[in-house]
């Protein structure tokens, strides 16, 4: 449906204006990070290996606690969609609280389960996984504060699924599983990588919750943080620029492939 | 053959109780009942997609109560067909064979016998949020029929589609079942579908089923006030319909003969709405076709209306308000003239 962009009354030109304060209030401190920057000192920024490295390091973290959040949540998004049962409403209330609770917060509780003391971190121990200061503990911290936005944004794909075209799969002789894999996955397949990209970039931009557990190695926000605190704002900033710049690039890619083909 | 044995399905609400039926191979069955009487529901548990609390089911002489759907060879198509939106109509038809992992020749072979059967071939790459009620529905039908079910339910399958669409599927659901005899349990709950296609029907209603029979015994015998409602303010007649030498179209029953408009010929039902009648005390001149004499029998007091059961005969069932009624002082045992149009008689 196309709807005319602009209709000129009192009530749409107010709201233009209040959304343009915000907007801009979005897009101004970023374009103007970006723009004031030395190309030149940018590009070396680019081709600093401790940049490159934790920049690296953060989108590898964050991607790797998507995929457990997808293995992990996407059953549980199901179960929350398909079926009621007493206390439901507490616990997605509770599959939320990760949102709402200060991340430093979140990431002492974190180091308290799984710290080298706990039973979890020994138990983690003797197969080998250390969470404190490792990849696994940016990994926890990441899952921990991003986690609700893949169970919320799949249980709302599922939802959408009518229940009965999983019945008439079941009567044409799929299994329980056939039906999931072949019919409500497909459906819901895009509010659950929408729901992953969203968990990605939440992971990407964590940033207390991770240095509770692993300052080091540092992750992008750690770095450009550290160097904000030792060197000062002009030597900070380029890294800042270039975590944003990859960002940005990675979710207009992301955006553009989900989105590709939803307009017939 | 099918048999359910005393089923119980709690519906939360309500509940269906003593649920017993038996349809024979190759039937046709019709389960009639009003809208919110638990019929998608029965359906769904002779599926096995909704939970039994009690009672059994048996197909063919096995007992299937506990078997879980994908086991039990019974296909199901819902109102408004749910069909699978991410495959095209071929996708859809073909979703049970290659669960199933069928060879692709036999894909091509059951895809070539349904889209003809159904007259479907052009829409097979067609998306299904492409197609047309119609179309949807044959879709539908076919991917129901693919896996060659033991029984076919139809969950209303008529009333998602609009009047001129639904009158030729209803011959086409009786010429297909006609042709392939696959045991087939229909609900519905109209009452004039129920009397065209159902060699049975059973009245579910307030939980149970009323009443079993064939279709002139459910509406020339109702054995209870629930099974008369459905047939009463209804006038359905069964008969023929011919042409009489000066070309016009009549209606013919054992004592009448009503003017109708139709392209059908045979024998058939026809149907006058009873508040399609007007009641007068002397012959009408207008321009309805059908006019004629008869006593007033019987009078059903229904609040600010009236049903006046007039004898020809047959008896006609004729809507009158309370104040025309009084105006024109009808009383029992009072001869009138009832006057209809030919338009006004539905021929099914």
């Amino acid at each position: 449906m196309v709807k005319k962009w602009f209709a000129t009354n009192n009530m749409t030109i107010t709201f233009i204006l209040l959304g343009g304060i915000i907007f801009l209030f979005i897009i101004v401190p970023l374009l103007k990070m970006i723009v004031a920057s030395d190309p030149k000192i940018l590009l070396d920024t680019a081709l600093d290996s401790e940049v490159i490295n934790s920049i690296g390091l953060t989108l590898y973290a964050a991607l790797i606690a998507t995929v457990i959040g997808f293995l992990l949540g996407v059953p549980l998004a199901y179960l929350l969609a398909r079926f009621d049962f007493p206390g439901k409403n507490l616990v997605e209330g509770l599959i939320d609280v990760p949102i709402v609770v200060p991340h430093i917060a979140a990431g002492i509780a974190l180091l308290f389960v799984f710290g080298r003391s706990s039973l979890a971190g020994k138990a983690f121990n003797l197969i080998g996984i250390d969470f404190f200061d490792s990849i696994a503990g940016i990994v926890i911290a990441m899952l921990f504060v991003s986690i609700p936005f893949m169970i919320d944004s799949a249980k709302e794909g599922f939802k959408k699924v009518d229940v009965r075209l999983e019945k008439v799969s079941r009567t044409l002789g799929a299994s329980p599983w056939q039906a999931f894999f072949k019919i409500s996955i497909p459906l819901a397949w895009r509010s659950i990588v929408a729901g992953g990209v969203m968990m990605w970039a939440r992971g990407i931009s964590e940033f207390a919750a991770v240095i509770i557990l692993a300052y080091h190695p540092m992750v992008a926000s750690t770095l450009i943080y550290e160097r904000f605190e030792t060197y000062g704002l002009d030597y900070a900033r380029p890294a800042a620029v270039l975590l944003i710049l990859v960002c940005l690039i990675s979710f207009i890619v992301l955006r553009l492939l989900l989105y590709r083909g939803q307009k017939t | 053959m099918i048999q359910v044995k005393n089923l119980y399905v709690d519906l939360g609400d309500f509940q269906l109780q003593d649920i017993n039926l038996t349809v024979d191979e190759g039937e046709y069955f019709i389960v009639l009942g009003p809208t919110g009487a638990g019929k998608t529901v029965l359906l769904e548990s002779i599926a096995g997609l909704y939970p039994v609390k009690s009672g059994q089911i048996w197909l063919r002489g096995k007992e299937v109560t506990s078997l879980e759907p994908e086991k039990r060879n019974i296909s199901i198509v819902y109102q408004d067909h749910v069909l699978f939106p991410h495959l095209s109509a071929a996708e859809n038809i073909l979703f049970g064979l290659k669960i199933h992992r069928r060879p692709k020749q036999e894909l091509v072979k059951v895809l070539d016998w349904l889209s003809d059967l159904l007259g479907i071939a052009h829409i097979m790459d067609r998306s299904p949020d492409t197609l047309s009620g119609g179309e949807r529905q044959k879709v539908a039908l076919a991917r129901a029929l693919s896996t060659k079910p033991e029984v076919l339910l139809l969950d209303e399958p008529l009333s998602a589609l609009d009047p001129e669409t639904r009158e030729g599927v209803q011959k086409e659901l009786r010429q297909l079942h006609n042709q392939l005899k696959v045991t087939t349990i229909h609900v519905t709950h109209d009452f004039e579908e129920a009397i065209a296609l159902g060699d049975h029907i059973a009245v579910l209603g307030e939980g149970c089923i009323k009443q079993v029979g064939t279709p002139e015994q459910i509406f020339h015998q109702p054995n209870s006030e629930f099974v008369a409602h459905f047939a009463m303010a209804r006038n359905i007649f069964t008969g023929e319909v011919v042409e009489r030498d000066d070309g016009s179209t009549v209606f013919r029953t054992e004592d009448t003969e009503l003017e109708v408009v139709t392209d059908l010929r045979g024998k058939l039902h026809a149907s006058v709405r009873p508040e399609d009648i007007l009641i007068s005390p002397e012959p009408l001149r207008s321009t309805a076709r059908n006019s004629f004499c008869g006593t007033i029998t019987h009078i059903a007091d229904r609040g600010s209306t009236l049903y006046l059961t007039v004898n020809l005969p047959p008896d006609f069932i004729c809507l009158v308000t309370r104040r025309s009624c009084e105006e024109m002082r009808l009383t029992k045992g009072q001869k009138v003239y009832i006057t209809f149009k030919a338009s006004a008689v539905h021929i099914f």
